[in-house]
């Protein structure tokens, strides 16, 4: 059984009863869940845990949804990797990477949409609904599809058909929505007070973020219940980032793992997109928004709806947020594909590139625990690493073949 | 009537103008904020706007034109 007792307002404290609702009605502040603690204290231990399936939904005690009814692809406890050859290379003897490409849908947005997917169904909506350029259309299609919901996936005109490919063929109704990415924004946010529809991360906001806890939770599992010392996660809205450090606070708190030290959080994002990194470095309390352009399309937030909160995690975890030029995300992508056989998407690079970056600049330590999130899978975003086939032609001889990988 | 809850970002430059002011004052839309946080080189701006559709529109262009960014409360919602 779910644990809630509402929605409380992050900004003026307001408290909602647990119903489809995203934005306080006075400050107009986001709103987030509020669980039973004392309750959940009551039932929750590493026993319990270990004895669930293995997926996000052996941690349903800190969900905001009852697992029994949950729409279940069989999301997460993705393996966590210990990556000892990229670890090698970087100085770093405890490097692990948490490898969520590999959930149902190609991405960690399986966790966040089976939240609100759950939570939909729970409130009695019949259609699930997203504005997105990839990991978020393909994950909200495919859990209609298994719930047997509708699905709207809105997207800017432009986009290529190939990034929703993986939204259509769950049957999802695509709409290409003439007008720039923020009348996209506009559009789906009116159509959201519209329409009695989930829009996962509109009117279900509260509850879809709370998926992103169980990165934190399986990591915390994974490593033999210790937390990490460092956590390298991509930042686009800043949610899954802060919810990380949730899950692992909430751990903490609980009693289910002893902290042995402030697991420092570190944001990263690609140059041409990073108002959270610039805002840290600043020095600002706010984020200031900026126009996306960057090829790590799943990052390209411009005005990141948590991007407050992640500046909040990083000056209370001493965590840092780190940005890196264009260029290098491909490079990061490539590295851990040749080091550790992972291919993840250019957020991935974002990561990686971010993570060799701290490295070489000694902020970490070569023996802190230190988890790589990988959220999306490569295959999804192949166009920006195609120049790395480059086949060697031969003639059907031996000999042909000998003179071409002589050398090699 | 139909209300409209965005969020406005202003630059260095018009801090010093009353633009919330000034777009009650051309159209006819009810401002009313509700969080802000404004400094001497940038700031934001909570508020609802109330008033006929058109008009909020008209409105909003209006703002856009003076160079204040506009966008939804619950920030961008196009995701990756």
């Amino acid at each position: 059984m779910a644990y809630v007792s509402g929605l409380r307002c992050r900004e003026c404290g307001r408290e909602y009863p647990a119903e489809p609702l995203n934005v306080c009605d006075f400050c107009f502040g986001p709103l987030e869940v509020v669980y039973d603690y004392e309750a959940i204290r009551r039932v929750a231990s590493r026993e319990r845990i270990q004895r669930g399936p293995l997926t996000m939904w052996r941690y349903e005690d800190l969900l905001p949804v009852d697992a029994e009814r949950a729409i279940n692809l069989h999301t997460g406890f993705t393996p966590l990797v210990k990556a000892t050859n990229l670890g090698r290379l970087l100085g770093l003897n405890e490097l692990y990477i948490k490898n969520d490409a590999v959930n149902p849908s190609y991405s960690f947005k399986d966790r966040v949409v089976s939240i609100a997917a759950t939570k939909a169904r729970e409130f009695g909506f019949d259609t699930l609904a997203c504005a997105s350029t990839g990991n978020l259309a393909g994950s909200v299609a495919a859990h209609a599809a298994k719930a047997g919901m509708k699905s709207f996936i809105f997207i800017p005109h432009d986009l290529e058909k190939g990034k929703v490919l993986g939204a259509a063929i769950y049957g999802a109704t695509v709409v290409a929505v003439k007008g720039s990415y923020d009348d996209v924004n506009r559009l789906c946010s009116e159509l959201a007070d519209t329409y009695h529809w989930a829009f996962v991360n509109i009117n279900l906001r509260p509850y879809y973020a709370e998926g992103s806890k169980t990165l934190g939770y399986e990591v915390v599992e994974q490593l033999g219940w210790r937390v990490p010392d460092h956590c390298i996660v991509p930042a686009a809205s800043g949610s899954l980032f802060t919810k990380v450090w949730k899950g692992i606070n909430e751990f903490v708190s609980l009693g289910l793992v002893q902290a042995t030290g402030t697991t420092h959080m570190h944001a990263t994002q690609a140059e041409g997109c990073s108002p959270i990194v610039t805002a840290y470095q600043a020095g600002w309390t706010h984020v200031r928004p900026v126009r996306p352009k960057t090829i790590a399309k799943s990052l390209a937030i411009g005005n990141p709806a948590d991007g407050f909160y992640a500046l909040k995690t990083i000056q209370a975890t001493s965590g840092s947020a780190v940005s890196v030029p264009e260029e290098e995300v491909v490079e990061g992508i490539k590295l851990l594909a040749e080091y550790e056989g992972i291919f993840g998407e250019t957020a991935g690079g974002v990561v990686v590139s971010a993570l060799r970056r701290m490295a070489q600049q000694g902020a970490i330590g070569k023996d802190e625990v230190t988890v790589a999130f990988i959220t999306g899978n490569g295959l999804k975003t192949q166009e920006a690493v195609e120049s790395v086939v480059q086949p060697i032609t031969v003639e059907p001889t031996v000999a042909s073949f000998q003179a071409a990988v002589n050398g090699r | 009537m139909p209300s409209r809850r965005i969020k406005l970002t202003f630059p260095a430059r018009l801090i010093k103008d009353p633009v919330i002011w000034q777009l009650g004052q051309k159209f006819p839309v009810v401002t009313n904020i509700r969080r802000a946080d404004v400094r001497e080189d940038y700031g934001w701006v909570v508020l609802e706007l109330t008033g006929e559709e058109p008009e909020i529109e008209r409105g909003l262009e209006w703002v856009r034109s003076m160079g204040v960014r506009v966008d939804p409360v619950s920030g961008d919602v196009v995701e990756g």
